[in-house]
């Protein structure tokens, strides 16, 4: 069987393996949230002022909230499955529509972070190794030690404080500046601008951690037997640094990617919630308190389908670096 | 002991963690006695900026003395941090030791969990759990403990599984031992290194989520705590940077401070038993 | 005349404050000449390996590094070379195979691309003509396939294909030197027979000089033309391998040289008529298993122990000889219970035991004890050396004081210091914890023993000490033991009667005597025949009758020293 198709196989596999791990999450989301007191339409009532009971009971009705526990989840799973996910009652919208028009500003958000993450992680990981124990290695050490230590809602404001409102380099909060209906490239330039401070705010504690990683990687790798083998052929430090033991210590840190989206997009609501970015972490947040059950299990869905095609992809790079790895 | 020590002070950054820490635990400690008031309380003239009217690192908006709300703030952060990480770390090491140790379907259900729980992004999930249970220190402390756990669990599996075919344990089953007498006197013994490590890291991170937390307004709201503080500070960040300010340093060297205590342990407790080279 | 290629001359390599003394090695003087193989000799923490690292200026500095002294390569000191220039002799003129292949090669890089690196660094060659090259080169090594090889992984090869494909790496760029740090000691005893050879004939078709580091006194008698030995870190002996093998002078060679057991099989006793364990048409097969929910490929099947059939009758030793892979290790651990046979038959006085419950096997754990390998894996490092021996009565429901009263009886037995029983496992060294796991076998007073490879991991001079005492131990408590062992010198002192294993099945039974004179299986003379050095010391010498060898006085090492020595 050839290396390709196996690899077909394998991500059939695996994707036929992350639906029950989906819908565990569902199931369970769906009744934690029902535990919760009050539903959707208490808050829909509260906003509005007040209600009347007999209307209450027709938007419950109307939603579908009257049914027994089980029948409700019952009828979203067999909703799920025909890609419908159900009404968001705050926003008035398909929950579909709403996920998806949030959708790209949180993608947006979380590439741009992934590639300055890790990225800059193991650029800086690899000249600290490199420069071990030089004041170089310093720097880069005791600043991976602060960042992985700060918090990232504190980092975010502290950013607005100096860039934003100090030095007005960088814009506020916001994702672009509607109010101007910028076109084209001049629209490019606008996001960009406003997305440079939340990139740098979510992806530094990340950056952080993969620093560190890939610094003891590497160091872990400097010292294993086929370096001193490759020394003794006569190669140049800068082949062993950069052929052999380079592909060896990037196998955990790419691992370790993998692992961290869950993490990064949590973070991303305390991002969105800091710099008002108009993406679902934020949506989510919004939609907890407005009991939108819909919504939520609309996000929370995205999110576990989101991890799971990461990690598939992390895991597929990694069988392409690691030739030891059977793709079966 | 002696010789851990010895070890343990070789290591300056770690030393310098541990002074750090224990400051902060007598800050919160003698917090009543530095600021005998209620730290929610009007204390003085709003937004006054540091070092004036009598406050330290200056009042905010509502007059709130921030220094105190520092002071008190620590009490939250440290006990809270504490305690989730003593109840994620008791579960984590009963599943993945039985796990471990067992295999089978045990082990596989453990894993089919972990996984779950691992695709869930855990802060988003500590959310939703504080928010359905009302936010409360306890609540909190059970959503920091569900997320946490997975991630201990795992390690102590691991070591399970490495530990269980050493030669040492294969040993006891020769002498008649029994699994539960083996697994707690034999095996976890030689597996508490990582797990303290690993444990006094995770104090770290559930200060973390805490703040977190508290910041997007889930926190107990009788307590003061330092995510509390910036999140109420954010309406005043033009005006009254300060409010921000300071109770995020508060976090970031309380955090720090764990952080290189917890690897001066891992660097004084690794060496001693990995005999062969 | 043939050029004298190395020279060595008063060299010290001074190691890092805080280790066990202050120079590695001291005072060292080695020469080597064109076209012939010079063994340097010594048990660990002896220093053979830095020297032969200060040759390629290969030693970890900056801790480690030549104090004094030079080594000449073709009248160049190497010690004082540039950088620059150790990098070219490295691999072109010099070159180095190291004891484990599977670490040594990098395991992301295929072979071939890690052969054609010496290539692109020392000859000025196109690519296409490098890589004919690098396939000749492994036809010359005798690998099979080499185009497919070129294309493999390490990890896709064996150990003994790693090793070759090692050798064609060192030999590419014909050097004038080849140092070989114990490349053999890591392969199973044919597989070593093999690269022996292939060393030796890569030698004479190059006239390569080669410097050779070992342990073992049977390969330097198959392979040297001079031989030093070295211990702790000085040369004590040194000249052709015939004087020093056979009329040695210095006292520590001596005393090596007599730790080899003989390849001449003990007289065999008289076999008592009482059968204590018998093991008929035992299997155990791994693997086969389905992945998760079925969806995985169904793990390889390896049929680990075929349909073995063995007995042991009272007061003999068995020896089970094998290589890795035999399945020997396996079937000791199915006559334990430590793992369940699929099938077949395991009874001792009758009592079939393979099939007994957990509870029920209980009640049979002291007839049956077993000791381990791995001195180093095989006690709790948390509990202290009595507490170890004591657990097994305690399990079995003794009294504290008693199984105490026993741990003592029995730490004295084995030869150790009675201040033992406070202390740690780690305060002791290889030899004396195999001491330890001994005693703590004893301890339920068991009366059959198995020995899993008991000295497989110690030093020649130590495993002497320990062969003896378990031999002693079983004149005086009169056990029946199985000698797990793939040394066949050690099965030729130690065993009455042998069976040789290989994948899974026993392939011939029968007296030691009887095997070694007259081996009836293929595989059985093909072992016999790999044995480095058999024709040295194929005589037994007189046994002195040593009196009762007690372990080095100290138990305890001083806390500040790093453990580095084995013995």
């Amino acid at each position: 069987m050839t290396r390709s198709s196996k690899i077909f196989k394998y991500v059939g596999k695996r994707l036929l393996q992350g639906i029950p791990i989906i819908l565990a999450i569902v199931v369970i989301n769906f009744f934690l949230l029902n535990l919760a007191e009050g539903d959707a339409v208490d808050v829909l009532a509260g906003e509005a002022g007040s209600a009347t009971p007999e209307y209450m009971a027709q938007l419950r009705a109307k939603f579908g909230l009257d049914q027994p526990l089980p029948v409700q989840l019952m009828v979203y799973l067999k909703n799920v499955a025909t890609l419908d996910l159900g009404y968001s009652f705050r926003h008035d919208m398909p929950v579909s529509d709403l996920i998806f028009d949030r959708f790209a500003a949180t993608g947006l958000l979380m590439t741009s972070t992934i590639i300055l993450a890790v990225g800059f992680g193991v650029l800086l990981g690899l000249l600290a190794a490199m420069r071990l124990n030089t004041w170089k290695d310093t720097v880069i050490t005791v600043f991976a030690l602060i960042t992985y230590a700060t918090p990232l809602f504190w980092v975010g404001l502290m950013m607005i404080v100096v860039f934003s409102l100090k030095l007005g380099w960088f814009p506020t909060s916001g994702m672009e500046n509607v109010a101007a209906f910028y076109e084209g490239w001049d629209r490019v330039k606008d996001i960009a601008v406003h997305l440079v401070l939340p990139t740098i705010t979510l992806s530094l504690f990340y950056l952080a951690l993969y620093t560190r990683m890939m610094r003891a990687s590497m160091l872990e790798q400097y010292g294993q037997d086929y370096v001193i083998t490759a020394r003794a052929k006569g190669l140049t430090e800068r082949r062993i640094t950069f052929v052999h033991v380079l592909r060896n210590a990037l196998l955990p840190v790419v691992t370790m990617a993998g692992v961290q989206v869950g993490a990064l997009i949590g973070g991303s609501v305390i991002v969105e919630s800091v710099f008002a970015w108009p993406g679902l972490g934020m949506l989510a947040f919004e939609s907890l308190f407005a009991r939108d059950l819909n919504l939520l299990l609309g996000i929370f869905m995205l999110s576990s389908i989101l991890v799971i095609a990461v990690n598939l992809v992390v895991d597929i790079i990694y069988c392409f670096l690691d030739p030891r790895i059977e793709v079966s | 002991m002696q010789e851990f020590w010895g070890r343990y002070k070789r290591n300056r950054s770690a030393v310098f963690g541990l002074v750090v820490i224990i400051l902060v635990v007598l800050m919160a400690g003698f917090a009543d006695l530095l600021y005998a008031f209620d730290p929610f309380r009007l204390a003085g003239k709003p937004l006054s900026s540091p070092g004036t009217n009598g406050f330290l690192l200056g009042s905010d908006s509502l007059g709130r003395d921030v220094a105190a709300g520092i002071v008190h703030g620590a009490k939250t952060s440290l006990l809270i941090g504490l305690v989730a990480t003593m109840v994620a770390v008791f579960i984590g090491v009963l599943f993945g030791a039985f796990s471990g140790y067992y295999g089978g379907r045990l082990d596989d259900l453990l894993m089919r969990v972990t996984e779950i729980f691992q695709t869930i992004p855990s802060f988003i999930f500590a959310i939703l759990l504080v928010a359905i249970m009302k936010p409360s220190i306890a609540s909190i402390v059970i959503a920091i403990a569900v997320v946490s756990w997975p991630s201990v669990a795992r390690l102590v599996r691991g070591e399970f599984l490495a530990l269980k075919n050493r030669e040492f344990v294969q040993a006891c089953h020769t002498l008649g031992m029994n699994d539960l007498r083996i697994m707690m006197r034999e095996i976890l013994p030689n597996c508490l290194s990582p797990i303290i490590v690993v444990g006094s890291l995770m104090v770290a991170t559930a200060i973390l989520i805490e703040s977190g937390l508290a910041f997007l307004g889930l926190g107990d709201p009788n307590i003061m705590s330092w995510g509390f503080q910036i999140g109420a500070g954010r309406t005043m960040l033009r005006s009254a940077w300060w409010v921000c300010t300071f109770p995020g340093i508060a976090i970031l060297i309380t955090v720090l401070a764990i952080n290189l205590v917890g690897e001066g342990l891992n660097d004084a407790l690794n060496p001693r038993l990995r005999e062969r080279n | 005349m043939k050029t004298k290629l190395l020279d060595i001359r008063d060299l010290f390599i001074q190691l890092p404050a805080g280790a066990d003394r202050q120079y590695a090695v001291q005072k060292v003087d080695l020469e080597l000449t064109q076209g012939e193989t010079l063994c340097v000799v010594g048990e660990s923490g002896s220093g053979k390996s830095l020297t032969a690292r200060a040759v390629m200026g290969l030693l970890p500095a900056p801790h480690v590094q030549v104090s004094n002294g030079a080594i000449n390569f073709n009248g160049e000191d190497v010690t004082k070379a540039s950088y620059d220039r150790l990098r070219d002799i490295r691999g072109s003129e010099i070159s180095m195979i190291f004891q484990e292949p599977m670490t040594a090669l990098n395991p992301v890089m295929s072979i071939g691309a890690q052969i054609d690196e010496i290539f692109r660094y020392h000859v000025d060659m196109p690519s296409a003509e490098r890589w004919q090259k690098a396939i000749t080169l492994l036809e010359d090594v005798n690998l099979p396939d080499p185009a497919h090889i070129m294309n493999a992984y390490p990890h896709e090869l064996s150990g003994g294909q790693r090793q070759r494909a090692m050798i064609a790496m060192a030999l590419a760029l014909k050097p004038k030197i080849l140092i070989a740090d114990e490349p053999t000691t890591a392969l199973d005893v044919t597989t070593q027979a093999q690269i022996l050879k292939l060393i030796r004939d890569m030698q004479k078709a190059n006239d390569t000089g080669v410097l050779f580091i070992t342990h073992d006194f049977g390969v330097v008698a198959d392979i040297a033309d001079r031989v030093a030995v070295m211990q702790h870190g000085l040369v004590v002996e040194s000249g052709s391998v015939e004087k020093v093998l056979n009329n040695p002078t210095h006292p520590y060679t001596q005393a090596l040289i007599d730790a080899v057991p003989s390849l001449s099989p003990r007289k065999a006793r008289s076999r008592s008529k009482v059968q204590v364990l018998s093991a008929t048409d035992v299997c155990k097969t791994f693997g086969g298993g389905r992945g998760l929910f079925g969806f995985g490929v169904a793990s390889r099947e390896v049929k680990a122990v075929k349909n073995v059939t063995l007995d042991l009758h009272k007061g003999e030793t068995l020896g089970i000889v094998g290589e890795s892979g035999s399945g020997k290790s396996t079937l000791a651990r199915c006559i334990i219970r430590l793992m369940d046979t699929d099938s077949g038959d395991i009874s001792i006085e009758g009592t079939q035991i393979n099939k007994l419950s957990r509870a029920e096997m209980r009640l049979w754990r002291n007839k049956i004890q077993m000791v381990f390998q791995d001195p180093f894996a095989s006690l709790n490092p948390r509990i202290k050396v009595g507490d170890i021996i004591a657990q097994g009565p305690v399990t079995q429901g003794t009294s504290k004081i008693e199984a105490d009263k026993r741990a003592r009886e029995l730490i004295s037995i084995v030869g150790l210091d009675e201040r033992s029983f406070e202390r740690y496992p780690h305060e002791f060294s290889g030899g004396q914890r195999q001491r330890i796991g001994i005693a703590r076998s004893l301890a339920l007073k068991p009366e059959i023993l198995i020995a899993d490879e008991p000295v497989s991991a110690l030093d020649v001079s130590i495993q002497a000490q320990i062969l003896d005492l378990l031999e002693e131990i079983r004149d005086q408590m009169n056990l029946s033991m199985i000698f797990i062992t793939h040394d066949l010198r050690v099965a030729a002192q130690v065993c009455d009667r042998l069976a040789v294993m290989r994948y899974g099945e026993v392939v011939e039974t029968g007296a030691t005597a009887d095997i070694f004179a007259n081996p009836q299986h293929d595989y059985t003379r093909d072992l016999l025949a790999a044995v480095p050095g058999k024709d040295w010391k194929s005589s037994a010498k007189p046994k002195k009758v040593a009196p009762k060898k007690k372990a080095p006085a100290s138990t305890t090492k001083p806390k500040k020293k790093l453990a580095t020595k084995r013995s």
